[in-house]
């Protein structure tokens, strides 16, 4: 195996990875995981009058 | 609750309102030769000329503005969706001084003269150590917070981020090789069209990498938490992550169209730059479609308008790439000011304008208050920056089409129609209205500083108590 070979290889292994991930990441079963990830950064609360708690602000 | 214990705010802050600062000089250098183009009696001496003004210019607006810009917001976002503080504070700390340190070694060598002449990669060698140890130290302190993490998940916008920091590495540490010969000189240990492909191989993913992933990390969390709505869908964006890398190092040859570069090569370049258009627009739709439902938000919201604008803006620009990356439009465009008004609308349209709706939402976080001194400033900063960037790149889409045709015009005997400085002559209106582009969006970016010095005025600092996380998601 010369280096092309190895690089035309890795071109086609790089592609079966991609579809891969694609397929993984659309597969049913994931679904509602995925959309749990989504709202990650929507649970929990960053503004400073809400932290401190003090009222009256 | 837990006990008294707080993000790491102090880095973000320092890096945060270090953006502004360094935005403001970016743009005022910028401003500066976009004046000496027009007026070319301003190239008043040596370490004041265009040739080493622009690569001050590029540096600054690249890794001083838009690095602190993905150091703070990263930084921010990284202990917020892993709901742990900064690891190694002082390691992040030294990322702080350590870049400010570069950014000033840079402003004092490039108008020196000290270069090596690499496009967005001239500083010389002592300066590329101390980018490597400062990078390496980023690098422990982002993926150390990951691993701390109390939440299972990692998300998406810390992959961006940390793409951004695994590729710039890579990048740095190949097209930096070089042979020192003095203190202030080296030479690159590639020779010629080598060293080409190299250069530009670093060029395109800096662009790829600092320059998109890093941005799609901040639009990845902020475009969610200002809108207050999950991303439009969060398993488009692992899609485009991985599209992203598996096709971005392969678009470099694009540079080198009708150069000794192979021609095979050249054409891989300018296919896998189109296949680009793919997952560039997949992102951008993620990202505007967030709104799908909540448009009455764009009205009068304008951080949200900076947030959304600059994805159209990534939109256009991530469209105009890949067209220009087509060897027959290249041969029209290459070498005009259609490259560099094509840079503009992805280094103002989007990179700075995301980066800049980022900090307006951190700072008042930063420093205990809910929000920014004055909206209405904010909306006056977006129109007066819009405007700016639209004459900016429609004055030098009109003078780049025509150089090349000028350039390229030939009469029925063969010989050239116009001779270059004709062509010169031509540009100089487009070139004042570009001026005009860049004094409006720097204008903006003083808005901004004034804004943002009544925000945090006499303010304490504030560092918000670290937020356990929610049940499910532990």
């Amino acid at each position: 195996m010369d280096l092309v070979d190895a690089h035309s290889l890795y071109t086609v292994m790089a592609f079966v990875t991609f579809i891969g991930i694609v397929a993984w990441v659309y597969s049913g079963k994931r679904k509602a995981g995925f959309e749990e990830a989504g709202r990650l950064p929507l649970t929990e609360e960053d503004s400073p009058a809400d932290g401190r708690q003090n009222g009256g602000d | 609750m837990q006990s008294q214990e707080t993000y790491n705010y102090k880095v973000v802050r320092q890096f945060a309102v270090m953006t502004v600062v360094w935005g403001i000089v970016g743009m005022l250098v910028g401003v500066i030769i976009a004046a000496q183009l027009v007026w070319p009696q301003l190239n008043v001496a040596e370490w004041l000329h265009f040739g080493r003004l622009r690569p001050l210019h590029t540096n600054a607006v690249i890794f001083a503005f838009g690095g602190c810009a993905l150091f703070a917001t990263s930084y921010f976002s990284v202990q917020r969706t892993c709901h742990t503080r900064l690891f190694a504070p002082g390691l992040a700390a030294f990322t702080f001084w350590g870049w400010q340190l570069i950014i000033v070694l840079a402003a004092v060598s490039l108008p020196l003269g000290l270069t090596t002449g690499k496009e967005y990669a001239e500083l010389e060698w002592p300066i590329d150590l101390l980018i490597t140890v400062v990078w390496v130290s980023y690098a422990v302190v982002f993926f150390g917070t990951i691993a701390m993490r109390k939440v299972s998940h990692i998300y998406v916008s810390n992959w961006f981020f940390g793409g951004m920091i695994l590729a710039i590495a890579l990048l740095h540490l190949v097209n930096s090789a070089e042979i020192p010969v003095s203190l202030t000189k080296s030479y690159p240990v590639y020779a010629g069209v080598q060293d080409a492909m190299v250069q530009w191989w670093y060029g395109h993913n800096a662009v790829g990498f600092f320059l998109t992933a890093g941005f799609l990390g901040i639009m990845y969390y902020f475009v969610p938490k200002q809108a207050e709505r999950p991303i439009y869908s969060y398993r488009l964006s692992v899609v485009h992550f991985w599209a992203l890398i598996f096709t971005y190092m392969w678009a470099g040859p694009h540079h080198l169209h009708y150069t000794a570069l192979p021609d095979w090569t050249q054409s891989i370049g300018m296919a896998f730059s189109l296949v680009l258009l793919a997952p560039s627009w997949g992102g951008m739709i993620n990202g505007i479609m967030t709104l799908s439902g909540a448009w009455h938000k764009l009205r009068d919201d304008p951080i949200l308008k900076f947030l959304i604008t600059s994805l159209s803006f990534y939109g256009m620009s991530t469209f105009e790439g890949p067209m220009m990356s087509i060897k027959t439009v290249n041969s029209l465009s290459h070498y005009t000011d259609w490259t560099v008004g094509h840079v503009h609308s992805g280094a103002l349209g989007w990179v700075a304008m995301v980066s800049i709706g980022a900090v307006y939402y951190m700072l008042p976080r930063l420093f205990g208050e809910k929000q920014m001194y004055s909206v209405r400033l904010i909306t006056v900063h977006f129109w007066v920056a819009t405007i700016g960037v639209v004459l900016y790149i429609a004055a030098l889409w009109i003078s780049g089409v025509m150089q090349g045709l000028m350039w390229r015009a030939t009469n029925p005997d063969g010989t050239l129609t116009y001779t270059f400085v004709e062509s010169v002559k031509a540009s100089y209106p487009f070139w004042t209205i570009r001026l005009v582009g860049g004094l409006m969006f720097l204008g903006g970016m003083l808005i901004m500083f004034y804004n943002m010095v009544k925000t945090i005025a006499g303010k304490p600092a504030y560092d918000a108590p670290v937020v356990a996380p929610a049940a499910h998601a532990a």
